[in-house]
């Protein structure tokens, strides 16, 4: 199954935001990690946007660590909204959302900047 | 003396009477003669403020000729808030004077504080009538919950192999639903439920009389679509008319769990069977709207675990505070999902409730009756096995990406059986992270082996088996990632799989047979994960 996975960068006022789209999987880590560096070129937040991601399983999961792991590195702060209900309770058990706060929605992480 | 006519708000006339001096007591009553509305003395009463001397006067008025006839003199209007409520008549004085200045004052002065006493006196004599009326209209509901109630099985019908539970709560207004349970021969149950259209007494009559045809009906005929016809054709010249009774009546072979039924027009009963909800449709005209009308009989097997729930139109048509029914999905669905303490009836009621809002006063009466079939020793053999109905069964090829094939299908063969969402996006992961686990660390992604999956269900719970043929190697145990240790770089961001799926189900058990390895995956149909 071919990789289905696409991202693209935007900027915010506050920072930078990776919009994503489709299955976030082992096979999206290089796309996911180069879009976070182009992001990490603007100064503020980075803000990942999960409205179009339909699937994320454990490869992916540990794609967004390792996202998180270069964060921490340049001491960057990362935040999150569009997860479905199910993946935000994945993000918690998985304690991920210890590492980045998730909103409800666009407005909610925009106004929280 | 004076005597004081009072207007009544119900008649459209103003009356006043008042005293003249009679040859004993040099006083009498005079006729309470009454000004119509409209009558030019009416508006010359209001116009003046005070009392009006008649002597006089001229006016092109009906009322004034037949009042001076009486005998009457001056007439002192009773006004309050700008209404006649009423007036005094009075005769000549009993001096024979005219009547002074100070007289009509002091008249004046009078009446201007007997017209409020006399408003609040009218408006207390109203506010009696209508609680007269509410009282009325309280006790006949009372009259008609008092039948309903009288009527109603007062035991629920104990049987081997069965659990009979059922509810009745009547609206303020008392509907007209009932219910029965009539014992027949060999150990079979006829089981009723109808409702009267109409509210109150005359509902209420209906529906004692309609049940004393079925209780008689039943008794006679061993077919549910002959005591429908039967009850029918009495009732169609009894009833009142654009009254009718829709009535299911089901006969069960209490030994070989046999249904047979019969629906003149109520709504359809559900079976929650171990493959979801089914409908139990049979069509049939309500009873009492024409005679000789035809009902169609069907039957049903129900099998051990089989619960048959019976509603009322007061459920699915109660509405929620935007306005939106209540309606038969969302029962179906309730009745789809296992209440986790077993009881249906406090399921749907709870359900119901939280969808109305808890202090919104209940439209029409709500009546549930629910029937289950419990497992025995006796017919467990025909039963689900342990191991549950499977549902699908297939395999995948070990590629990358191919676990979404398995989340799809397993998806599929479950929706019949009305899992929560919650429940089940986290089974679909636990699907996902077993196959893509047997793929990878089973099969060593190896396109030409394949994963195995099996879906089956029990009453309690899904089970997902995942099956690989890596020769059986042991599974590791789950433990916890440290996130931590992941982050600063110290440990791989991987090994989130096994972890993922002993968080998401209620259980997860390994075996290994030959050179195949499964993984059991448990979801319980409800309750706490």
């Amino acid at each position: 199954m071919e990789s289905q996975f696409e991202v693209n960068v935007k900027r915010s006022d506050r920072g930078a935001v990776v919009v994503m789209k489709g299955t976030v999987n082992r096979a999206a880590k290089e796309t996911l990690e180069t879009a976070f560096e182009q992001a990490t070129s603007v100064s503020g937040r980075v803000l990942l946007d999960f409205r179009g991601v339909d699937y994320i399983n454990s490869t992916g999961i540990a794609v967004i660590v390792g996202i998180l792991a270069m964060a921490r590195a340049e001491d960057r702060v990362v935040a999150a909204f569009g997860l479905t209900d199910h993946y935000r309770e994945v993000f918690n058990i998985t304690r991920l959302a210890d590492f980045m706060t998730i909103y409800d929605d666009e407005t909610a992480a925009v106004a929280a900047g | 003396m004076v005597q004081v006519m009072r207007r009544r708000r119900t008649e459209n006339e103003t009356s006043s009477a008042a005293a003249v001096p009679t040859p004993e007591s040099k006083t009498r009553l005079i006729e309470a003669i009454p000004i119509p509305p409209g009558d030019p003395l009416e508006t010359l009463l209001l116009s003046s403020g005070g009392p009006v001397g008649l002597l006089d006067l001229e006016l092109e008025s009906g009322a004034l000729g037949s009042i001076r006839a009486a005998g009457v003199e001056l007439i002192v209007p009773l006004i309050g808030q700008g209404e006649l409520l009423g007036a005094l008549y009075l005769g000549p004085r009993l001096s024979d004077q005219p009547y002074s200045t100070d007289d009509r004052r002091l008249l004046g002065s009078l009446a201007s504080q007997v017209a409020p006493a006399m408003k609040v006196a009218q408006l207390v004599r109203e506010q009696q009538v209508e609680a007269k009326e509410r009282e009325r209209i309280q006790q006949e509901l009372q009259v008609a919950a008092l039948i309903q109630q009288t009527l109603l099985p007062k035991e629920l019908p104990a049987i081997p192999g069965w659990h009979v539970d059922a509810f009745y709560r009547p609206a303020r207004a008392v509907g007209g639903d009932f219910y029965d349970f009539i014992a027949l021969d060999d150990g079979r149950l006829g089981v009723v439920i109808g409702d009267v259209t109409d509210k109150g007494v005359p509902a209420a009559l209906v529906m004692a009389t309609c049940r004393s045809m079925l209780r008689a009906a039943a008794q006679r005929h061993t077919s549910p679509a002959a005591v429908l016809a039967d009850v029918n054709d009495a009732l169609v010249p009894e009833i009142p008319p654009a009254m009718f009774v829709t009535c299911l009546y089901a006969i069960i072979d209490t030994e070989a769990g046999e249904l047979v039924f019969a629906n003149a027009g109520h709504n359809l009963p559900y079976v929650r069977t171990a493959d979801g909800v089914v409908e139990l449709r049979a069509t049939g005209m309500p009873l009492g709207l024409m005679p000789a009308m035809p009902y169609d009989e069907k039957s049903y097997s129900m099998a051990s675990g089989e619960v048959m729930v019976l509603t009322s139109d007061g459920i699915t048509e109660a509405h929620d505070p935007d306005g939106e029914m209540y309606g038969f999905p969302r029962l179906m669905s309730r009745v789809a999902r296992k209440p986790s303490n077993g009881d249906m009836v406090a399921a749907v009621v709870r359900d119901l409730e939280e969808f109305t809002g808890a202090d919104v006063e209940q439209e029409d009466d709500i009546t549930l009756v629910v029937v289950r079939r419990t497992s025995s020793a006796q017919d467990s053999a025909q039963t689900f096995e342990d191991a549950g109905r499977v549902l699908d069964a297939f395999t995948v090829a070990s590629e990358e990406g191919n676990e979404r094939i398995a989340i799809d299908r397993v998806s599929a063969a479950i929706v019949p059986l009305g899992l929560d969402s919650s429940r089940l996006e986290r089974l679909k992961t636990a699907v996902g992270e077993t196959v893509m686990n047997a793929m990878e660390h089973g099969n060593d992604n190896r396109p030409e082996l394949d994963v195995a999956v099996e879906v089956s269900a029990t009453e309690e719970s899904i089970r997902v088996r995942v099956t690989d043929q890596g020769g059986g190697r042991p599974i590791p145990e789950a433990t916890t990632p440290d996130l931590e240790a992941k982050l600063a770089g110290e440990q791989t961001p991987r090994g989130w799989g096994l972890f993922l799926v002993e968080q998401m189900v209620d259980d997860v058990r390994s075996t290994s047979e030959g050179g195949a390895r499964t993984i059991e995956l448990i979801m319980n149909r409800e309750g706490a994960a």
